[in-house]
């Protein structure tokens, strides 16, 4: 069987790859991408330490599918506000996205 | 979470509160179909009136101390006095959004209202780490739809939409944590978690620790996680400025002072350290930016910063007076700072400003309100005998006695600091004159009634604070 490690090493490059497009990409979509890619970092993290660890509770799963009903509410509200501004503003990109600032 | 519970019907005892919050959501939505259009500004009343009765039976209804469905909620002393402080807010939000323009018809937005409050509850009762990330994130999400409710309005949708990329982003942070504390420690329930944690290396716990602190920082608005707080404040409805910044960040504090309590006490004297530079930082930063701004909402905001300063304050001091007087300095910020919000809602109705010039000549336009903000920005200066002074005296008590002097030193510099930039406010209102200084502010009853009870609150917990002080000492004994 593949190890646990190898699991833990995926999850942290996604996670990795999740935070730089929050901090580099520009693109409000692509934030929101990004943050998705961390959270399935999450859900690696999760059924991992769930099947090598405590294989006979359900506990790693629930969280896990816990943390997907969230997510996609998350998303929904999210690409709902991206719309709203993109009404108004006519774009996405979060530089240009500035009336608010001192 | 053993495999063998099984559904025990007083479990439900526990969250009852939460529960009538629920139908409290639902009836308000159903009542805003039926009602017509002229008629919706009752909705307010609608909401008040409910939450009202569920604060009473938070309050009164026995509860069962032990945790509820196996381990996912305990609704301890503490616990439930952070409840009622989120509910007490969620009352005078709801009024205060009756007399706030392009608000006060609309359904869903007192729906959405009422599911961030059902979401706060939880995070108060939480404890275990799904139900803290589920309740934390319904918190949050009914938020950000709140803070960009009015899409018309390019500032709240663009708050809107900082809100919930940084909440999103802290959140997802946050949650890498709690998927490794649950790796570590194999458990979700935190008292399996703390456990664990004792056996665990120390350089993994705090690598969670730390990631689980971003989720916290954000609901809280501590330094560095701050960054949304200006903006966010400025850009959303007024009523919902005031809802973030007192509900939401004493939510965050409920999650916060019972993870730190529970989840971490094996990190001992670590996390400590980090706090009070925490603590030493935010305050300074949020008191120091606050003296330039020009804008009431971003000043209150950069306020509001430091004020999350004071209360961790408390945090560091981590012993029962500190968690206890964290607790206390929140229910007096709740009601001072909604005082202040809901001037600032009134006056810019009318003036359609919300620019701290345009507060001139309020004290001849209308005595009340101008008492009512003086009344807010001197308790949230730490003015005596108001009740933000005995909060304030009481955080630095149980930071002395937890042998944080140096700590203190720095809370009393950035109290003076901040008494610059609130009696500067205090300078515009009474002593510059405006053109229009004769045209008096109309308050309505709701208002009125807001005003007139955060104002009394702040004058009664500063005079006679032993009664509600006594109060949260009695409840967070069951935490020690």
């Amino acid at each position: 069987m593949v190890p646990l490690q190898w699991y833990l090493v995926l999850s942290a490059a996604l996670f990795c790859v999740g935070l730089y497009a929050v901090l580099a990409r520009r693109n409000a979509i692509s934030i929101l991408m990004g943050i998705e890619l961390m959270l399935n970092a999450v859900n690696i993290n999760l059924l991992a330490f769930w099947r090598y660890t405590q294989p006979e509770a359900a506990v790693g799963q629930a969280f896990a599918a816990f943390v997907y009903a969230v997510a996609a509410a998350e998303v929904a509200v999210g690409l709902a506000l991206i719309v709203s501004i993109y009404r108004n503003r006519e774009t996405v990109d979060v530089d240009e996205i500035n009336l608010l600032k001192w | 979470m053993g495999g063998e519970t099984v559904f025990n019907a007083i479990w439900l005892l526990t969250i009852l509160p939460e529960l009538l919050l629920l139908i409290l959501a639902l009836i308000v939505l159903g009542v805003d179909l039926a009602l017509p259009a002229e008629r919706k500004r009752s909705l307010g009343v609608w909401t008040a009136a409910g939450l009202v009765i569920v604060l009473l039976v938070s309050l009164l209804a026995p509860v069962p101390e032990e945790a509820a469905f196996g381990g996912l909620v305990r609704a301890d002393p503490l616990g439930r006095v952070f409840r009622a402080m989120f509910l007490l807010g969620g009352v005078l939000v709801a009024l205060m959004s009756m007399d706030f323009r392009p608000l006060r018809q609309d359904g869903p937005y007192y729906g959405m209202l009422l599911f961030s409050l059902l979401g706060m509850c939880l995070m108060a009762v939480a404890e275990n780490l799904v139900m803290l990330y589920v309740a934390m994130e319904l918190t949050s999400i009914s938020a950000y739809v709140l803070v960009g409710y009015l899409r018309e309005d390019t500032f709240s949708a663009e708050a809107g939409l900082k809100y919930m990329l940084f909440g999103a982003f802290t959140s997802a942070v946050m949650l890498y944590g709690l998927s490794l504390l649950f790796g570590l420690t194999g458990g979700t329930g935190y008292m399996e978690v703390a456990a664990a944690l004792r056996e665990a290396p120390f350089s993994l716990a705090m690598v969670g620790f730390l990631m689980v602190l971003v989720g916290f920082g954000f609901k809280v608005a501590m330094v560095p996680m701050h960054f949304w707080t200006p903006d966010v404040y400025q850009g959303a409805p007024t009523p919902v400025t005031a809802f973030i910044s007192v509900a939401s960040k004493a939510a965050g504090f409920a999650v916060m002072l019972r993870a730190f309590r529970f989840i971490f006490p094996s990190l001992g004297g670590e996390w400590v350290a980090l706090m009070v530079a925490i603590s030493a930082v935010t305050m300074t930063l949020g008191n120091i930016f606050a003296v330039w701004q020009k804008n009431i909402k971003r000043m209150l905001a950069y306020s509001s910063v430091a004020q999350a300063g004071y209360i961790l304050i408390g945090v560091a001091a981590a012993s029962r007076l500190g968690i206890a007087a964290a607790a206390f300095y929140l229910i007096i910020y709740t009601v001072t700072n909604i005082a202040a919000f809901a001037t600032v809602v009134l006056v810019s109705n009318l003036t359609g400003s919300e620019d701290i010039e345009s507060f001139a000549g309020l004290s001849r336009r209308s005595k009340f309100l101008a008492w009512g903000l003086m009344l807010a920005l001197f308790s949230l200066g730490g003015v005596p005998p108001f009740a933000g002074f005995i909060g304030k005296l009481i955080l630095f008590a149980g930071a002395v006695q937890s042998g944080l002097i140096a700590l203190v030193v720095i809370g009393v510099l950035n109290v003076i600091v901040s008494l610059y930039y609130y009696l500067n406010v205090a300078k515009v209102v009474f002593e510059r004159r405006s053109e229009e200084e004769e045209e008096p502010v109309p308050i309505p009853v709701p208002s009125r009634w807001v005003l007139g009870f955060t104002m009394a609150a702040i004058v009664i917990l500063g005079v006679l604070a032993a009664p509600v002080f006594n109060w949260v000492w009695r409840a967070s004994g069951a935490w020690f």
